[in-house]
């Protein structure tokens, strides 16, 4: 090729007219995703979507397996990723991997290699060795300790029970030493920073117990705490595993998310080949290949090529905006049918991605200064417990106790509170009620959103891709017939999202042989003679029938066809409702919810979704920056607002409200954004979602109100003097099971009690409509 | 009593083998697909 215009001509045309661009068609470097093992293997992996069952995974398996050079393929059932690792002199073929998957059926991307969160990986290890530790050594000391107590109302000898003393000794101090790590470092790393977390009262339950018991084996006295030590670090182990297991679940989902969206961009080299780059490394002036079909992955100007754009996810705009050589392009915005060379621009911090980003992270940062419960809990309860173990101290001393029995009964307040169901009432809820949402199909971004669902009373949605489907459909009252057929089969052929709406109405059918797509105007072909169009209105010269389509459906867009010389036939497409918007919206509204759609879509639009979902409260045409107003607006009136949102334009909105909801087809700015996203067709997760919400709250407070019980009980217990180790032992295990049995009431319910007309205001022909929409 | 110094050794050494054990297990990746594994035991190869 003489040159790089020429050859990027070239690729352009092949990107555009290829048989299916979501395969990879062309040669393309996917260096960047491989890793290098010491051995020479390589290693990639990949995040899968539509893994549901076993059979999906044999089947990716053993597909794999088959092609050369792989020496394994592994899915993980638990997280969607794959691993597939070459044998050593293989060359590491992603392409290939991709197009077998393809194949398949399962649509995938490589990860980069180092944006997997190795360091969560080694915490969640470390959180679950010190929990075995920590099991053993109780296990081992109890079997001891009973011995004791069962000696001591016996006829044990004292040699023998310091002898059992001392053993309990060599086992729960290197064990506390180790398995007790993760609180230390905490307590101090808290310290240092002049916070006062909860690590620091176990750290001074654990440490202090141990010297205790120490210095009174040393006495040959007839009580030491060890078991109380190990137990005390076993159960709140649990909590911290669970704790970090639900983080890394939920991040885990979040980083497969981002990868299937649009995380790679094709970057065009100078010699006109392609290679696929993460995002991070797209600089300013880099030139992309934006292929019909992709989302634009980066702010830029286009070179080459023409196209029409989707920028509902941007603007919330849903007619196509037409652009060629020299218009800007924005993150997010989906190509249409033709394929754009784009120049990514220097423009930093004035881009709009830019300009969301820092609206979203000024409006987090807004909300992680909201208390959560827990932290709340940690306020009241150090303080309270550091103030009853010194006036136990005080109390004893001025009685005229001697010092070791005041420090004793003291020491004996610090081990009877330690947080043992305090660490458990939280995390084990938020694991319990998160897994019950995963089964409904909402994965949540934050487990400490559910407390924030729990108050919500005023929803506000966003109109396009939120209470619409996010891809287009037939409007209703259309030309029937021949011409329908016809233009449904030969939309096959093209890759617009509008022509999808049309392919729709003709399942199975095949699509016309030779049928090729001209880039930016629409698709042709010649069946027994006749010249058949679909496109725009333009292309098919159908401009009154156009406009004549736009005033009968003012929020629709018009696509048109044209058979040889007959009239063309225009017809009207737009996105349609979710299908149980109106029962969702009415459900909300009978829980006594206030319900707003704030848009950035046109009002003619906005007005006739909200008139048939008897919003009437509504606004269209709003900025990032005027909905975020809205919110704050609101909140500051006294409202907990949840914001469902999908939008580029939402994430700044989605950040500053109370908490927020996405759909899955959200832009991955919006995802990172929003607490939980929801799978599916139907809205009702959004119900769900507030049940679950409220259900998980109500759990942790009666958590935490019975491990303050708990405490009233056991702290006048101690500070008298009469707390035997047996008695701490049943007091710890007993509170951890009760808190722990009570989480898993999180499991049950959600299902049925998703619509809150169910809760508050039975009403039996509602719940079949709703069921109904559920899957 | 000189039995305890019989019993006791044992009672631990069984409880490091269990604690071994499950060290070797979690170091092999046995818990790294927990809901995957339910899956691949009912698989034939």
């Amino acid at each position: 090729m003489c040159c790089t215009d020429m050859a990027l001509a070239y690729v352009e045309a092949h990107a555009a007219w290829s048989e299916a661009n979501t395969k990879p068609s062309l040669s393309r470097d996917y260096a960047a995703f491989v890793a290098r093992a010491a051995d020479g293997s390589a290693r990639a992996a990949f995040a899968v979507e539509g893994v549901r069952c076993a059979g999906c995974m044999a089947a990716i398996e053993d597909g794999l397996a088959g092609l050369p050079g792989v020496s394994s393929a592994r899915l993980s059932f638990s997280d969607r990723r794959l691993t597939v690792t070459w044998t050593g002199e293989a060359e590491a073929d992603i392409g290939a991997v991709l197009a077998a998957l393809d194949a398949l059926g399962f649509k995938a991307q490589p990860f980069a290699p180092g944006r997997l969160s190795d360091a969560e990986a080694t915490e969640t290890r470390r959180l679950i060795r010190a929990l075995a530790v920590a099991g053993f050594a109780s296990m081992n000391v109890m079997l001891l300790a009973i011995s004791v107590w069962a000696g001591n109302v016996s006829d044990m000898t004292p040699e023998n029970r310091d002898l059992f003393h001392w053993i309990q000794a060599m086992i729960a101090l290197p064990a506390a030493a180790y398995a007790g790590r993760p609180f230390y470092e905490g307590a101090f790393r808290g310290l240092r920073a002049g916070r006062v977390t909860m690590d620091l009262p176990i750290t001074l339950g654990v440490v202090l117990t141990l010297v205790m018991s120490v210095v009174e084996s040393l006495a040959g006295a007839a009580h030491a705490y060890f078991d109380g030590a190990t137990m005390l670090l076993f159960f709140l182990l649990i909590g911290r595993v669970l704790d970090q297991t639900m983080r890394r679940r939920t991040r885990a989902f979040a980083e497969n998310l981002a990868a299937l969206r649009s995380e790679s961009a094709t970057q065009v080299e100078a010699g006109g080949s392609l290679r696929d780059v993460p995002l991070a490394e797209l600089r300013p002036g880099t030139r992309i290949l934006v292929r019909p079909g992709e989302r634009v992955p980066a702010d830029g100007v286009v070179e080459h090529g023409a196209s029409d754009l989707d920028q509902s996810l941007v603007t919330g705009e849903t007619a196509a905006i037409g652009v060629r050589g020299g218009d800007p392009v924005f993150a997010g915005a989906l190509n249409g049918d033709g394929a754009l060379t784009v120049r990514v621009t220097a423009a930093a911090g004035t881009s709009l991605l830019d300009a969301v980003e820092e609206l979203m992270q000024r409006a987090l940062a807004a909300r992680s200064r909201a208390l959560v419960l827990a932290d709340r809990a940690t306020r009241l309860y150090v303080p309270l417990v550091h103030a009853a173990a010194a006036l136990t101290l005080a109390g004893w001393l001025a009685a005229g106790a001697g010092w070791h029995a005041a420090l004793l009964d003291a020491v004996a307040v610090l081990i009877v509170t330690c947080p043992c169901a305090l660490g458990l009432a939280i995390p084990a809820v938020q694991v319990v009620a998160s897994g019950a949402l995963f089964r409904e199909g909402v994965l949540l971004n934050d487990g400490t959103a559910l407390e924030r669902f729990a108050e919500i009373d005023t929803v506000v949605f966003d109109k396009t891709g939120t209470l619409t489907l996010p891809l287009p459909t037939l409007a209703d009252g259309q030309p029937e017939g021949g011409a329908l057929r016809l233009a449904a089969r030969l939309a096959l052929s093209s890759r617009h999202p509008m022509a999808a709406a049309l392919a729709a109405t003709a399942p199975g059918a095949e699509p016309f042989p030779g049928a090729e797509e001209a880039a930016g105007l629409g698709v042709r072909a010649v069946v027994d003679g006749v010249a058949l169009r679909l496109g725009s209105a333009r292309f098919c010269e159908a401009e009154a029938q156009a406009e004549a389509a736009l005033a009968v459906h003012p929020d629709a867009s018009v696509i048109c066809f044209r058979a040889g010389d007959a009239a063309p036939v225009a017809f009207a497409v737009r996105q349609s409702l979710r299908p149980d918007a109106a029962a969702v919206v009415e459900t909300l509204q009978q829980a006594g919810r206030r319900v707003l759609i704030l848009s950035g879509d046109r009002p003619s639009a906005v007005e006739v979704v909200a008139r048939r979902l008897g919003v009437t409260e509504w606004e269209a045409g709003l900025t990032p920056p005027d909905k975020i107003a809205r919110i704050e607006a609101l909140q500051r009136s006294g409202r907990r607002v949840l914001m469902v949102g999908d939008g580029l334009n939402d994430a700044p909105a989605l950040a500053a409200a109370h908490a927020s909801l996405s759909p899955v087809t959200a832009a991955h700015v919006s995802q990172a954004a929003a607490d939980a996203l929801f799978l599916g067709r139907d809205l009702a997760p959004v119900l769900a979602v507030l049940a679950a919400g409220r259900r998980a709250r109500r759990l942790m407070l009666q958590n935490l109100w019975f491990s303050a019980a708990y405490n009233l009980v056991a702290v006048p217990l101690a500070a008298a003097g009469l707390l035997t180790p047996l008695i701490a032992a049943l007091a710890m295990s007993g509170s951890s099971l009760v808190v722990t049995l009570n989480a898993l009431r999180a499991r049950t319910g959600t299902a049925r009690q998703g619509s809150p007309a169910a809760n508050t205001a039975p009403d039996p022909t509602r719940a079949p409509q709703l069921a109904r929409g559920r899957p | 009593m000189t039995v305890l110094l019989l019993v006791i050794p044992i009672a631990l050494s069984l409880g490091t083998l269990g604690l071994s054990a499950f060290l070797w297990a979690l170091r092999n990746g046995q818990f790294d697909d927990i809901e995957g594994a339910e899956y691949r035991v009912l698989r034939d190869d």
